[in-house]
């Protein structure tokens, strides 16, 4: 089986989507000629040509909305933000237009537009370019947001993305991009809104999604050790959310530990736990556990920055306490 | 123009004051909610502009939306009931005043942020272009718009890429109640969005037969493939920013300047001179369009409210 890099699933599964559907098309800044910030968009412009990928100024809010416009228009486009700390600069089309104007004007209007934006931290660029903002974008209904965490994944969910009639905002994570895994030919799309169990277990369920799903894996291979068995489950979407598979876990394990690496006030981590415990408090012996980002604006410092990010042995420590309570 | 075509004019734009006279009505009388912004004064710029459009041409609008839809050809029984926010409404009750839409005319909203539009429109030009087509995008905002940043973004795209784009400033002089010499460095906004790499003229909007040739100029523009125009259409609005705006930063004599050089009156004038259209006729048609808007009025009593389970069905095409 091929095995791709993150970067390389993304690049295949964009040239796929604009050879089979004329309706596609790709723009951002910097991803024709320069082939993209991160280069998941590299070699597209030479295949298809600049009327199917463009590059624009840099006017994030434009980007989206011409978006918004290209969709009302009958495309499905697809717009790259150079990376998702620009889409507060876009925060406005994004969540005032985009996400709701299917509902606003009646259902009218299929909003079909797939917006990547590379995201998370790790990489000493301070706090203005580290921000892990899923939790924000996944507030917002008529939105759909995705975060896979494997080329596998990477290829799957963006293929279905991009033939989705929704609105997503895909996530990417700049420190995945290079990570490389088994990606099958004729790869089909994966369902939006499904988590998949990445690992059996017994004794606890660990609930992770993006680069921290792949942590929470090397967290249950350490916990082997203590003779914990670890069931890893990999949210991909993060609205709509899989609470289904979530909770059968969390139910048959009757511990949890949630992974998040955006902050834990109003995060992932404590609406996965509220969901939670609407759903199988009864079978829980014991409180679930959140790993999350530090509680401050990224660092620059290396070390420093490193310790604000959950890791596989904090997220390990916390199965230990969980499994011990 | 011949005679049947300003009789169509004229019967467009009595159809705009009427209704939205209804509206303040019905507004005052508790029967819709939320804010409502009037077009009356202004009828002569949505008339003139999408005077010479087709109808697979695009049209996209800011919160002052009511008489676009109208001009478009929008039954106003379907533009009353979402004022009412019925089922029946242009958008099921879901949008309102601020957020109409008609996809079959291809009028795209509605919006209620400033210059939130004009990307849009950037977007709709490209898909035109993109598909080699030769429609037109007019797109609509006020004077406000030209302070906002995105809109900046939207003119230096569209500049830049030359899409088919009308941008149609309606100049009422106010943002809400700060005036343009409070609000903008320049006040000459043809002038303000000259750089961007189409040509922009002020016109006066109160001039039913200016705005047409600015507008068909514009369109003729866009449909050759020569790129966006912007046009500042000068103009006034008789009331309030919204239902709830006394007005009270506009002088008595100010208003009544403006109300002077109705453009409503003056084409009835212009008509009833050029083609010695007799009053009775007028009388006709203002009669029809009182029907008209008691039609209208009529529908949106009878309708209901959608139920918020057919609602959540529509946050997502597929869930």
């Amino acid at each position: 089986m091929p095995v791709l890099t993150y970067r390389e699933a993304l690049n295949q599964a964009l040239r796929e989507e604009l050879a089979r559907d004329p309706d596609v098309l790709l723009f951002g800044e910097d991803v024709a000629e320069y082939g993209g910030s991160f280069k998941v968009t590299q070699g597209l412009l030479q295949e298809f040509g600049p009327r199917r990928v463009l590059d624009t100024p840099i006017s994030e809010a434009a980007i989206v909305g011409t978006a918004v416009g290209l969709a009302l228009g009958g495309l499905r486009p697809v717009a790259e933000l150079m990376t998702v700390n620009f889409a507060l600069v876009a925060f406005d089309q994004i969540v005032n237009h985009l996400a709701k104007m299917y509902f606003m004007f009646g259902g009218q209007c299929p909003m079909p537009v797939t917006i990547r934006a590379p995201g998370g931290g790790g990489h000493q660029l301070g706090a203005q370019h580290s921000h892990s903002l899923e939790a924000v974008f996944s507030h917002f209904p008529g939105l759909k947001v995705v975060y896979p965490s494997t080329p596998r994944t990477a290829k799957a969910l963006l293929l279905a993305a991009i033939r989705d009639d929704d609105p997503v905002l895909f996530l990417e994570h700049e420190g995945l991009y290079n990570d490389k895994g088994e990606v099958p030919e004729g790869l089909e799309p994966l369902p939006l809104g499904r988590a998949e169990v990445v690992r059996p277990g017994e004794d606890v369920t660990l609930v992770g999604y993006g680069r921290m799903a792949r942590l929470a894996l090397e967290a249950a291979e350490a916990l082997e050790a203590d003779e914990i068995s670890a069931e890893v489950v990999d949210l991909l979407s993060l609205r709509p959310l899989d609470w289904d598979t979530v909770a059968a876990s969390v139910a048959r394990t009757r511990r949890a530990v949630v992974v998040e690496e955006c902050w834990p006030r109003c995060g992932i981590g404590a609406d996965l736990v509220a969901g939670l415990c609407d759903r199988v408090f009864w079978e829980l012996e014991a409180p679930i556990v959140r790993v999350s980002g530090e509680d401050i604006p990224a660092p620059y410092a290396r070390e420093l920055e490193q310790a604000c990010i959950p890791d596989p042995a904090k997220i390990a420590a916390a199965a230990r306490r969980v499994v011990d309570a | 123009m011949n005679r049947q075509e300003v009789l169509r004019a004229y019967r467009q734009m009595r159809l705009a004051r009427a209704f939205e006279t209804k509206v303040a009505e019905l507004y005052q009388k508790g029967r819709m909610g939320g804010f409502s912004h009037l077009y009356t004064g202004e009828e002569a710029v949505a008339v003139g502009a999408l005077w010479p459009l087709r109808p697979d041409d695009h049209v996209l609008g800011s919160y002052r939306d009511h008489v676009y839809l109208l001009v478009r050809g929008t039954d106003p029984g379907a533009v009353m009931a979402e004022l009412y926010g019925h089922s029946d409404g242009c958008c099921k009750g879901l949008g309102g005043s601020m957020h109409l839409y008609d996809r079959e005319r291809n009028f795209h909203g509605g919006y209620a942020i400033v210059a939130g539009e004009c990307p849009v429109a950037v977007g709709l030009g490209l898909s035109v272009k993109y598909r080699e087509g030769d429609q037109v995008v007019v797109c609509f905002f006020g004077d406000g718009a030209t302070n906002q940043g995105v809109y900046h973004e939207a003119l230096n795209m569209a500049g830049l890429w030359k899409l088919p784009i009308v941008f149609v400033c309606e100049n009422n002089e106010y943002a809400i109640g700060t005036s343009v010499e409070r609000s903008s460095a320049e006040r000459n906004l043809a002038r303000k969005a000259s750089v961007y790499g189409m040509p922009a003229e002020a016109v006066d909007g109160m001039d039913f037969f200016k705005m047409v040739s600015a507008a068909e100029r514009a369109v003729a523009r866009a449909r050759r493939g020569e790129g966006p125009t912007f046009i500042e259409a000068r103009c006034y609005r008789y009331r309030g920013h919204s239902m709830s705006d006394p007005a009270t930063y506009r002088s008595k004599e100010e208003v009544e300047f403006w109300r002077g050089r109705d453009v409503l009156e003056k084409l009835r004038g212009q008509i009833r001179h050029d083609f010695e259209v007799p009053d009775e006729e007028f009388d006709g048609l203002d009669a029809e369009v009182r029907e008209a808007i008691e039609a209208a009025v009529a529908v949106a009593e009878a309708g209901r409210e959608l139920s918020l389970e057919e609602a959540r069905k529509l946050v997502y095409v597929r869930p």
